[in-house]
């Protein structure tokens, strides 16, 4: 079975700084044109089928902004 | 689906007040998790700086001081030798630390002081506008230094590692950066090594780590980890500069 993730975004936490859409080795996250109520863009899933949960966004992230899932085989993660 | 990243229990619920982008954010996060893995969140005392690190207090969930500008190595000095049994940390910025607070720092390292100093060095006076620090690099452009930095004018930038590892009351002594998910975790690897200086009493222990400034260097948050990379460390190398434990310098680098 293919380990499949998902990412949660706290949207009141994002500053859009694009780190972890600079960093996504699957291109998962980008942009989006929502803002939260202090402006800034926050990050969504664009593309959250290729998602594997390697938590490198969450790794990046300076606001922890994202929390990561992760479902089938794998071992404990960071 | 089972949660694989969480909030460290070391932090509290504030948000962080840094800019977009500012990697002071995972650096909190490192150290919290680290306070966390050894345990120590209940009975750490952190020494927060002046600089844009002042409102370290409210992120931190252990008991927090506030010290002048740069004395907060001289502060935790003061905590440390009346309370032994408490692990104690500062996080200055260069500006507090490489500036006006040098001299309590060498002196507390020459000491050799049981305390953990997290130094994080972007290169710049962050909080006040982007003036140069010591540390900014030669050729840098800052508010204060508007054509760049020169040798002639403003001095040579200064390697605080490399000067204190020449301290024999200094047994750790690294430079890493939280430039990529592998940097994070050398950073992680040496901050657990500056902790294990303080826990086995064998004098000070300071991570510097390079930091980015994106505000200040007019940068956008990725381009300002690609300076880092590109610019930054040509100037200031990385590695471990002094490790108590030989073994563990040899294998760490």
């Amino acid at each position: 079975m293919r380990i499949k993730g998902r990412v949660d975004v706290e949207p009141e936490l994002c500053k859009g700084c694009g780190l972890c859409v600079a960093f996504c080795p699957r291109k998962v996250l980008a942009l989006a044109d929502e803002v939260n109520s202090k402006g800034y863009r926050i990050v969504a899933q664009v593309k959250p089928e290729e998602c594997n949960g390697c938590t490198i966004c969450a790794q990046m992230c300076p606001d922890i902004a994202l929390t990561v899932w992760r479902s089938g085989r794998s071992k404990e993660a960071v | 689906m089972r949660q694989v990243t969480a909030k460290p229990k070391a932090l509290t619920n504030a948000p962080f007040h840094y800019c977009p982008g500012c990697t002071h954010g995972i650096i909190h996060r490192l150290l919290a998790e680290t306070l966390d893995e050894f345990g120590l969140t209940e009975n750490a005392i952190g020494i927060a700086s002046v600089g844009c690190s002042v409102f370290a207090y409210d992120y931190f969930n252990c008991d927090m001081q506030q010290a002048a500008h740069g004395r907060a190595p001289a502060v935790a000095t003061g905590i440390k030798r009346v309370r032994p049994q408490n692990f104690v940390f500062t996080y200055q910025g260069d500006g507090d630390l490489g500036s006006i607070g040098i001299g309590e720092t060498i002196h507390a390292a020459n000491r050799g002081e049981n305390i953990t100093i997290i130094f994080v060095n972007n290169a710049v006076y962050g909080m006040t506008g982007g003036q140069m620090a010591p540390t900014t690099l030669l050729g840098q452009k800052s508010s204060t230094t508007p054509t760049g930095r020169s040798i002639g004018e403003h001095g040579y930038p200064l390697p605080v590692s490399e000067l204190l590892q020449a301290l024999p009351g200094a047994a750790y002594v690294a430079r890493t950066t939280v430039t990529s998910p592998s940097q994070i975790r050398i950073t992680k690897r040496a901050l657990a090594q500056a902790f294990q200086a303080q826990i086995q009493g064998r004098g000070l222990g300071l991570v510097e780590i390079l930091s980015t400034c994106p505000v200040n260097w007019h940068m956008d948050p990725v381009e300002a980890l690609t300076f880092i990379n590109e610019e930054m460390v040509a100037q200031f190398p990385l590695g471990v500069f002094k490790d108590f434990d030989e073994e563990v310098a040899r294998d760490g680098k």
